[in-house]
């Protein structure tokens, strides 16, 4: 096996090395490339992220009310999202919603993987949530109201604290998936780290190196989130309390 | 950064394997009674699949050729042919350990290739050339400012025109479609101004498309790449097999009829034509048959 890490200091245009690596007055190399991918990655997998846990938490809480019609839509949002494949979501999304719905045509391909994915993985924390807060004893939420509490206030100052600890280690598994999955944005053009590998190694033919160098970024990615949800998790423990100290 | 290559070093050693010293294809043709060609599923006319598991085009008809030719070499009154479909990430690596013995596909012959595997004689030559739609006014590379360009993940073809964008300072945005089909989406949907890629596929891609008027080919050829039969590396008798074969054919002329057959007549599966004559540098390679990488004709 040789290998050949100075790919990454070639330019993208004629493959040669270039001096210190990065490329300078409009001329980008490999390396350069690679960290603007990482960058999509990131972008796309936080973005998504944010909409997931938003549109995730407001659909599982909406399942756990007393509101038939609330709860028909937190049930028709989350089976709508999670019985149709990533993939074909994401065709959904930047393929045929524009036709549909013309002024989407001039929205960045970007936001729509966002949406695609987001929504995708809302679907499965609204499952997540809804569970949480399933798993607390009914007698919570009746002391709750009988106290004076709003059902609004109920979640907000009793239900929601304890849902949302109990179900930190699945959401962690949430967060890191989303890392992963994002790598489908490769699919409507978007130029994150999987399309990097599929690009840079047909241009320089050093396949290896390239996608070692890959899979090294979507490790470190998900692991960070694995170890800042870790430090959430620590940090919001309430000792007795399930999901608190050990 | 540095942490990424320790740890990709680290993973490296632990799946180190050493290739396997095996290439006398002619030798292993013979004990097995077998030979597996490469295929491409879908490269324009140069390499089709037909469905269930059937493949045809103009490098797939050459390489049946060949290995006929082979077959009579060896004295074999039988040999199975098998058809192992290929990607352009892994068609290199599969015919560095034997997976495949000859790849049929659309492989454009290099100086970097060429370190890894070698090529038979130059079958096909091919012109990286522009697409765009009949009425968007760009008529050539200069024209690209500020317009988003397609071209397919996995392909060369953009290199040619980032060369180009460098000596001509004109800018212009990249997009990648996951395979052809995608990438003539991205220009028949107006998410792209133009597509960039071998002329061969442009000319299919226009013919399948609903409204063939709608597009056109334009500008300059951006680079002009020799296609050709990849086989192992260091094994000279089974190259010269086949080379003999190939060059036999255009000796004969037989090479034009069988193009004639994939890029003029209707090919399946929608029975349209590319209708892609022959062109000037592909008649050349036929006439003075060579093995010239593509560093070599970008010199001229």
């Amino acid at each position: 096996m040789n290998w050949d890490w100075q790919v990454f200091c070639r330019n993208t245009i004629d493959g040669e090395v270039m001096p210190r690596c990065f490329g300078n007055g409009g001329e980008i190399t490999y390396l350069d490339w690679l960290i603007s991918a990482w960058g999509w990655t990131l972008s796309v997998a936080l973005l998504s992220l944010f909409v997931a846990l938003l549109f995730g938490s407001i659909m599982g809480i909406l399942r756990t009310t007393p509101h038939r019609g609330l709860v028909f839509l937190g049930n028709a949002w989350t089976e709508l999202f999670r019985n149709i494949p990533l993939l074909v979501q994401i065709f959904l999304w930047y393929h045929v919603v524009p036709s549909l719905i013309p002024p989407l045509r001039d929205v960045p391909s970007f936001l729509l993987v966002v949406m695609g994915l987001g929504l995708f993985t809302s679907a499965r924390i609204s499952e997540q949530v809804r569970a949480g807060i399933l798993s607390l004893p009914g007698g919570q939420r009746m002391a709750g109201l009988a106290i004076g509490f709003t059902l609004p206030q109920t979640y907000r100052f009793v239900l929601l604290p304890m849902a949302f600890r109990i179900v930190i280690p699945p959401l962690t598994s949430e967060s890191m998936n989303i890392i992963k999955n994002s790598a489908v944005a490769f699919a409507v053009s978007i130029s994150e780290l999987t399309m990097f590998a599929l690009q840079a190694q047909e241009e320089t033919s050093r396949g290896i190196e390239v996608y070692l160098a890959v899979t090294g970024l979507y490790f470190i990615s998900a692991f960070a989130i694995n170890r800042i949800m870790h430090a959430v998790e620590s940090r919001v423990q309430v000792p007795g309390m399930i999901g608190g100290g050990k | 950064m540095k942490k990424t290559l320790t740890l990709g070093l680290a993973v490296a050693a632990a799946f180190a394997f050493s290739q396997p010293a095996l290439a006398d294809t002619l030798a292993k043709i013979k004990s097995s009674g077998s030979v597996t060609m490469g295929v491409r599923e879908s490269s324009g006319g140069l390499s089709f699949v037909l469905g269930d598991s059937k493949f045809a085009g103009f490098h797939v008809e050459l390489c049946e050729r060949v290995l006929s030719d082979v077959r009579k070499q060896l004295g074999l009154t039988r040999m199975e042919t098998r058809y192992q479909p290929v990607t352009s990430q892994n068609r290199i690596p599969l015919m560095q350990n034997g997976t495949v013995d000859i790849e049929c596909g659309s492989t454009t012959n290099n100086a970097a290739r060429q370190k890894d595997v070698s090529f038979g004689v130059t079958t096909y030559v091919e012109e990286v050339r522009i697409a765009v739609k009949a009425n968007s006014g760009i008529n050539s590379i200069a024209d690209l400012k500020n317009k988003n360009v397609a071209t397919t993940t996995g392909t060369t073809s953009v290199q040619h025109i980032r060369k180009h964008e460098r000596s001509a300072g004109v800018d212009f945005k990249e997009v990648f479609g996951k395979d052809h089909a995608d990438s003539f989406l991205l220009l028949e949907s107006g998410r792209a101004d133009a597509f960039v890629m071998d002329g061969q596929i442009l000319a299919g891609n226009i013919a399948k498309s609903k409204n063939p008027a709608d597009f056109k080919i334009v500008g300059e050829v951006l680079s002009v790449e020799p296609i050709a039969i990849m086989i192992r590396k260091d094994d000279p008798a089974f190259k010269k097999a086949v080379d003999d074969s190939l060059i036999a054919m255009m000796k004969s002329g037989e090479i034009a009829k069988i193009y004639d057959k994939y890029f003029i007549q209707p090919i399946p599966p929608a029975n349209k034509p590319i209708g892609l004559p022959a062109s000037e540098a592909t008649k050349a390679a036929w006439a003075n048959p060579n093995d010239k990488p593509m560093e070599a004709y970008a010199k001229k």
